[in-house]
């Protein structure tokens, strides 16, 4: 209540200081300019130069008042703030102004600032990932110095549910300790991302081929943007397909077969989650495969190959660092993928190789430690970031080096002849 | 000099209508090999052949000469039915070879481009090894058994393509790691290694160096003791060089088909006369 | 000489049947891919559509003293059992609203039990002991009846699957989007216009080049782990609200903008450029007056999709707090609300038999919405694509 109040407050006078500087920079300029004096820009635009003048350093001191009272804890009053800031506009105006001559290059100025400001733009994805990174690695730090990274990274069981009485102070009382060894998360979530390959990859790949090689173009304009649908539906509503329609087929089926399967297994999130990725996979492939030039094909063809031999022996290995490199991001996608796991797969760590049983993943846990009304300052909750920084470790490598393959692919075919 | 031209009389142009050259080369051989009668060609509504007639003799160079888009390309890709990769392209007319209508649905064109081998404008060796480049398509089509054969093919190619003494080190390297030169040359080697009939060019030495264009002049006089080769050329000073008989396209249309000196110096048509001596092109 | 065609031709068969027989696996798994697809939206009709509709029961309503303290008081009984007891729970408040009703009574359709429902739909259902037959009779008297559902458009969230809707969660999701393109939007196109057109080609260029790659490639969950980590706990943004969600999609949105907005930059061609630098404009003022303007309309598809893509998103949502129980509009974009994504998984959890028809009706009302936006931006694509 009290800082809305204060935020009014501080952009009307704002606004009012940079609009008063405005019109007296506007009429400064036109009054020179009438005298006769050629200058070197328009009137307009020494008002706005009086304007960014006015208010650019009155936003930085606001900002940084804020940020020293957020960060260091210091007790500026914000009442000081606000007069402060509100100060040095008037300084800023008053500056501005008297900058108003007609050798002042107002032009070059206003544009050196605009620069200034996509620069910091540009800088704001920047900032993202190491927001990810720090915000990560400062919360996963103290996970681990409640519980040994070794622990973490070779144990196999996964049990946090005693870790909130250690948040208590009550460790001792616990009859058994909390464990958290990330094991059995990683093999659940890796179990389900090569059933997600094992749909994809074939799929994507066979439908890519035959979209960029065999399809009459008709059928090539209608098929890509349908499966790009595929691509659009939200991973919480595959989510909800896999739990409430995929899996019981797939418990029917593995019954018929005589297996007892969980209606938590692995194989209906990896399922849908292929069908998720189908397109991802299939439009990079057929990108990469129609990129492979057309030389190629032709030299193979005119050596009285089929157009089968063409393709298996020339275009795919031609393009297959491209695929490589598709089905590598596929993969880490599929590696991050939560929403359908979160739905349609265990909350049970559970270490097996049976995909029939139900089993967890890194993403599961993840949600699960930051649902509850838990402590924040508890183990659980810190494991996440635990888990988070592995994935974003593993997701980052992946993603690299599929950019690399696909720069090198790229680079191949644009310098090959000659 | 443009008044002497214009003053010579031109003869009309009946034997070509039949197909047959203007003049006999006496050094040439005459046995038949590609037939081309009344062949017409449609991108589309666009007509690019107008009604071809041309005979093409076995064991020779023939050359293909004429302005840009004139069809001379076009005109190459009938000969192993390239031209299908293109969609909305329409054939009419007859391309006959070994007693057969190329264009005859019940014609398979892989056999026929199996016997009709091409070279193109760029290089476009396989992202393979040298070695695989050449040994493949033979170990596709069963010619070759056993590796020691394979390995016989692959150097005979090479010797034939005369890059064998370049490449005989380094034969499991990528084939894209050689120069622009020996690339086509490897390409031409690839092509020989399935023993095809005829050999088609695509201006194969229009992307090279002066140097590489003259081995493979003289590799295109090597080969055609063995193969019969069509080329298409820009470059009418390797037309006069290298080909026994030239055909001048122009618009679609075959002006003049001649024994390559008589073109050269004694050409029977006013437009390959004016196109020889450079007024367009 | 070689072999003739005939005999080329009888060794090329069994080449050509392989040929042939890739041709035809891949056109089936194209065909699969398209099935799955045919398959999911024939399910989710078939799971979802019901839940447009709803039965109501015709009810004799007298206000009494009585009922004023408990509302099943003003009905039969015997049909009071099939009423929705957020129903029951409504007639003391009106009446207290309106003391004029009291003494009075009328006759009604109101909301049935989620139990009736699903009974008329066919579904499997709790209805205990006579009510089965209850209900038979009283449809053949007409007086419960299917019809269309305005309370699922018209509520928020709630415990009783009749009276359960998504209009919270659909005002959720308009306030989390505005923010979201509010700071994605200038940011992005802000981003690409410096590195189409200002960027010298630099270390620090190249670092936000690949930066930007990757932010679009690292999982989502983990931008929810710095929504939480940062936004909530360190700058005190308050959890669960539009505000929080918002700025965590922004930042996802950010290199869908970003990358869009460089294509159309990129493909507004140099002559129009040089042109404008011909007649002496300043680099910003070529960008301002020439550039944007031309590819404002790629800027405006791009910005469409990643909010499209921003509107599906449920994982880092869920992490910053979004998926509280929220029965009403949120007034304000610093208190909690929930988004539509959020509410399909929230009711997903639901284990009653009427809650999975919500949740598939949600899926589709969230899927038409999103059809309708990237329809719109291929639309407004083919409208404004210029061929230079």
């Amino acid at each position: 209540m009290q800082t809305n109040h204060l935020l009014t407050l501080f952009s009307g006078g704002l606004v009012l200081l940079g609009l008063i500087a405005f019109t007296l920079g506007r009429s400064k300029a036109t009054r020179v300019r009438a005298s006769g004096r050629a200058m070197y820009a328009q009137p307009d635009q020494y008002a706005w130069f009086t304007v960014i003048s006015t208010a650019g350093p009155a936003l930085l001191v606001g900002v940084v008042g804020a940020f020293v009272m957020l960060l260091l804890g210091a007790e500026i009053p914000t009442f000081l703030l606000l007069a402060g800031s509100l100060a040095v506009a008037a300084v800023g105006a008053v500056v501005g102004i008297a900058c108003i001559r007609p050798e002042f290059h107002a032009r070059q100025a206003i544009e050196r600032v605009i620069r200034w400001l996509l620069v910091a733009a540009a800088l704001i994805s920047i900032f993202t990932t190491f927001g990810i990174l720090f915000s990560i690695v400062f919360e996963a730090l103290r996970f681990f110095q409640m519980h040994s990274f070794w622990e973490f990274i070779t144990g196999t069981v996964w049990n946090p549910g005693a870790s909130f009485l250690a948040a208590a102070g009550r460790a001792d009382d616990a009859a058994s300790a909390a464990q958290f060894g990330s094991v059995p998360l990683f093999a659940g979530t890796f179990m389900i991302t090569g059933i997600a390959m094992l749909v994809a990859i074939p799929i994507g790949l066979l439908a890519a081929i035959y979209m960029s090689e065999f399809a009459p173009r008709r059928v090539r304009t209608l098929a890509k943007p349908t499966l790009e649908v595929l691509a659009g539906i939200p991973t919480v509503v595959y989510g909800f397909f896999a739990a409430i329609t995929v899996a019981p087929i797939i418990v029917n089926i593995a019954g018929f077969l005589g297996l007892d399967a969980s209606y938590n297994n692995a194989v209906a999130p990896g399922v849908v989650m292929g069908i998720m990725i189908i397109p991802f996979i299939s439009s990079l492939s057929d990108d990469v495969i129609n990129s492979v030039p057309d030389s190629m094909r032709q030299g193979s063809l005119a050596l009285g190959l089929t157009q089968g031999e063409t393709i298996r022996d020339v275009v795919i290995p031609a393009a297959l660092p491209g695929i490589i490199s598709a089905s590598l991001l596929a993969v880490s996608r599929a590696l991050g993928e939560t929403m359908i796991v979160v739905m349609a797969a265990g909350m049970r760590p559970n270490l097996t190789a049976n995909p029939l049983e139900d089993m967890t993943t890194v993403t599961v846990r993840i949600v699960a430690a930051l649902t509850g009304d838990l402590e924040f300052e508890s183990a659980e909750t810190l494991s996440a970031f635990a888990l988070g920084l592995v994935l974003f470790a593993v997701t980052l490598s992946l993603n690299l080096v599929s950019v690399l393959m696909i720069r090198r692919f790229r680079a191949k075919y644009r310098v090959n002849n000659l | 000099m443009n008044i002497q031209v214009s003053e010579r009389s031109i003869t009309p142009m009946s034997r070509s209508q039949t197909g047959q050259p203007v003049t006999r080369n006496p050094d040439a051989n005459h046995e038949l090999s590609i037939r081309v009668r009344d062949l017409s060609l449609w991108y589309g509504d666009a007509q690019a052949l107008k009604s071809l007639n041309i005979d093409l003799y076995q064991k020779n160079v023939t050359a293909l000469i004429g302005p840009s888009g004139c069809g001379k390309s076009t005109f190459l890709r009938c000969l192993n039915r390239m031209n299908d990769l293109i969609p909305g392209v329409r054939v009419e007319g007859l391309v006959e070879m070994d007693g057969r209508d190329v264009n005859a649905p019940k014609m398979d064109e892989v056999a026929l481009r199996r016997r009709v081998g091409m070279v193109f404008q760029k290089p476009n060796p396989f992202p393979k090894s040298i070695y695989e480049n050449i040994a493949y398509a033979p170990r596709m089509h069963d010619l070759v058994g056993r590796k020691a054969e394979q390995d016989e093919l692959v150097e005979r190619a090479l010797r034939d393509a005369g890059l064998w003494e370049e490449v005989k080190d380094k034969l499991h390297q990528p084939g894209t790691s050689l120069s622009g030169g020996q690339q086509q040359r490897l390409c031409i080697a690839r092509a020989i290694a399935v023993q095809p009939d005829v050999i088609l060019m695509d201006e194969p030495t229009s992307a090279l160096d002066p140097i590489s264009t003259a081995t493979i002049e003289d590799l295109m006089d090597k080969l055609k003791k063995q193969y019969t080769i069509v080329t298409v050329t820009h470059n009418m000073q390797q037309a006069a060089r290298v080909a026994d008989y030239t055909a001048f396209f122009h618009l679609g249309e075959i002006v003049e088909y001649n024994d390559t000196k008589a073109m050269f110096s004694n050409p029977a048509t006013k437009k390959a006369e004016d196109y020889i001596t450079g007024r367009y092109g | 000489m070689s072999q003739s065609f005939d005999v080329i031709s009888s060794q090329l068969k069994k080449r050509h049947r392989r040929s042939a027989r890739l041709k035809w696996i891949s056109m089936s798994a194209l065909g699969l891919a398209g099935l799955f697809l045919v398959l999911f939206f024939a399910d989710m009709l078939g799971k979802g559509l019901p839940a447009f509709q709803q039965t109501y029961v015709q009810v004799e309503l007298e206000y009494t003293e009585e009922a004023s303290r408990m509302g099943r008081a003003a009905m039969d009984p015997e049909v009071a059992r099939l009423v929705s007891r957020t129903f029951e729970r409504l007639i003391p408040r009106m009446i207290r609203d309106n003391p004029d009703l009291l003494g009075t009574s009328e006759t009604r359709w109101v909301l049935a039990k989620s139990e009736v429902d699903q009974y008329l739909k066919g579904h499997a259902n709790k209805l205990r002991g006579n009510e089965p037959e209850l209900v038979d009779e009283l449809v053949e008297a007409g007086r419960v009846d299917l019809r269309f559902n305005t309370t699922f458009f018209s509520r928020g969230d709630s415990k009783m699957a009749e009276s359960a809707g998504i209009l919270a969660a659909a005002v959720g999701t308009v306030m989390t989007l505005l923010v979201t393109l509010a700071i994605a939007f200038p940011i992005g196109v802000m981003t690409a216009v410096y590195l189409e057109e200002f960027a010298p080609d630099n270390r620090l260029t190249q670092l936000i080049e690949i930066n930007i790659n990757n932010l679009a490639a690292i999982p989502s969950i983990l931008f929810g782990l710095l929504g939480l980590a940062i936004f909530i706990n360190f700058f005190g943004v308050p959890r669960s609200s539009p505000l929080v969600g918002g700025m965590t999609l922004a930042l996802m949105t950010l290199p869908v903008i970003i990358i869009a907005t460089r294509t159309a930059l990129r493909s507004v061609p140099d002559s129009i450029r040089h042109a404008a630098f011909g007649v002496g404009c300043s680099r910003w003022q070529v960008v301002r007056d020439h550039v944007l303007p031309l590819a404002m309309p790629g800027i405006m598809t791009g910005s469409i999709i990643g909010l499209a893509q921003a509107m599906g998103e449920t994982a880092p949502l869920i992490i910053v707090g979004m998926v509280a129980f929220i029965p009403d509009v949120s007034p304000s974009f610093t208190q909690a609300a929930t988004v539509l994504p959020a509410q399909i998984f929230t009711w997903a959890g639901e284990p009653e038999r009427a809650f999975v028809e919500k949740t598939a009706g949600g899926i589709l009302v969230l899927l038409a919405i999103l059809i309708f936006l990237n329809a719109s931006a291929v639309l407004l694509r083919k409208k404004f694509e210029r061929r230079w």
